[in-house]
């Protein structure tokens, strides 16, 4: 395993851990970029983070940040910071971290997937999704440069079932919001109150190429539900979309427009497409293998 | 209710005893357990139901049972009146045991590969993907003679318990990194058992096939 020499993608804070995967005390190893590292927990939200050589012999102590369920570090310098989600501080929140899930394909398409509203009704069928209701409503997408983010708002969709708190269907509304080639997250109106939003992320963790772990901390209102069935809920929903992606061809994210033809429906991944080009991105990107 | 499940949705051991309570048409409530990440089936409130930490565990009526095949079989035996599920026939009842104690048996191994793949689970997975394919080959090789008999199902001229057994693993294999292209008998039985009536998949297994 070769660590990338994209220094794009180097720079990124990525996700590499949830607080209570180990005990205080004990350690793992993962990997990121192709970079062995070691993840050591030295307190209850604190830990030490270090690459491996070869011989799986401890080297260069990494940057660490404990925020939304997640550790964060990165092998490179960082000049995004991680992004601000004042829902994770909200006093009646559910915050729920859903431990990670083993994907092979490229880090994109997890988002990508994220973003996508069409495949609701044939891949979430009755949950987010009905077959009888399949239409994706125009919708706007904006790169707000202020903070390098890609955007897709005024979104709707209607969901059988949009949460664990749902009793019935709705007409959902969602906004959407690309934080880093490496995460993404959306909002959607609570069921049965228009003023508030369920805030739901999903951080990548890019071991390789097309070898992933993604997070998905989020932060409901929900008082009733049991935290067991929030948690198996979107558990429910992650693993019907992983199957899909694992089958996704090239596993490796295409940004020639000609390789993969997008719809209306597409305009989130497209602007997503778009922006990474932009950012001259190597890893995880099919081009360069032809170049 | 009478009838309690402790579940987890992304179990296909939970899945197994779901099926055949869909299948007989049976009311239950369902106990949703945080097996990953918070390891739920691991506490000691848990082990007071089931010392040995596993899913699924079931409640009826005063008796409380774990091991999915276990739960199959009492399942059948209670509520199946047309006795299709569970065949009392010397022909047949031996042969269901048998599969479903294989079930149980040698096809976790896909199993294990698909809780090392998609939840991490640190284990040899190599030899967890070579164990699967051996069973497979088991499988198939039975489904093929099965096929030659005129027959569609592992057992008889119906669907049993057997089936409903082997179905989940096989059909989650590719979780786990485990192609199903070298058992053609065994895609055919798969694609036969997602045409049951009252058939329901669960996520990583396709709703029509």
């Amino acid at each position: 395993m070769a660590r990338t020499r994209d220094t794009v993608v180097l720079n990124e804070w990525v996700a590499c851990g949830w607080p209570d995967k180990v005990a205080v005390g004990e350690s793992y190893r993962t990997a990121i970029f192709g970079q062995d590292i070691e993840v050591a927990r030295l307190g209850k939200d604190a830990f030490g983070i270090f690459e491996l050589d070869e011989a799986g012999r401890r080297g260069r102590q990494l940057p660490v940040q404990v925020r939304y369920c997640c550790v964060f570090t990165t092998l490179g310098e960082p000049t995004r910071p991680l992004p601000e989600i004042a829902e994770f501080d909200e006093p009646d929140r559910r915050i729920a971290s859903c431990g990670s899930v083993g994907v092979h394909t490229s880090p994109y398409r997890i988002i990508e997937n994220f973003l996508d509203m069409a495949h609701f009704s044939f891949v979430h069928t009755d949950i987010l999704g009905a077959e009888d209701r399949t239409e994706v409503l125009a919708y706007k997408t904006e790169h707000r440069r202020d903070v390098d983010e890609i955007w897709a708002i005024d979104c709707q969709f209607f969901q059988p079932a949009a949460s664990r708190a749902s009793k019935d269907g709705q007409m959902t509304t969602y906004a959407y919001r690309v934080m880093s080639p490496f995460s993404v997250m959306l909002y959607k109106n609570v069921f049965g109150d228009d003023t508030r939003n369920d805030a739901i992320c999903v951080f990548v963790q890019p071991m390789q190429e097309t070898e992933c772990l993604a997070y998905m901390p989020m932060a409901l209102v929900d008082p009733d539900s049991a935290m067991a069935s929030i948690i198996d809920f979107q558990q429910t929903i992650f693993l019907q979309d992983r199957v899909i992606l694992e089958n996704q061809r090239p596993a490796l994210l295409p940004l020639d427009p000609g390789r993969e033809v997008p719809t209306r429906a597409d305009a989130s991944s497209i602007a997503f497409r778009r922006w990474l080009k932009a950012q001259n991105l190597q890893f995880g990107i099919y081009e360069k293998q032809a170049a | 209710m009478a009838i309690k499940l402790y579940d987890y949705s992304l179990s296909g051991s939970c899945y197994k005893v779901r099926l055949l309570l869909d299948f007989l048409e049976l009311d239950y409530e369902k106990r949703q357990m945080d097996f990953y990440p918070g390891r739920e089936h691991r506490s000691l409130e848990f082990k007071q139901l089931n010392p040995l930490g596993q899913l699924p565990v079931l409640e009826d009526d005063g008796v409380r049972l774990r091991d999915a095949q276990a739960i199959l079989c009492h399942l059948a035996n209670k509520y199946d009146r047309s006795g299709q599920w569970l065949p009392r026939d010397p022909g047949s009842f031996g042969s269901v045991m048998m599969w479903l104690m294989f079930a149980g048996g040698e096809l976790m191994a896909a199993s294990a590969a698909r809780l090392h793949d998609a939840l991490g689970y640190d284990l040899d997975i190599e030899a967890a993907r070579r164990n699967a394919h051996a069973a497979f080959r088991i499988l198939d090789d039975h489904l093929t003679k099965r096929e030659i008999e005129g027959g569609t199902w592992i057992v008889g001229e119906h669907p049993t318990l057997a089936d409903i057994a082997c179905f989940p693993y096989t059909a989650l294999s590719s979780d786990g990194g485990i192609g199903r292209e070298d058992y053609p008998a065994l895609r055919n039985w798969l694609r036969a058992f997602h045409h049951l009536p009252k058939f329901k998949a669960m996520s990583g297994i396709a709703e029509f096939a």
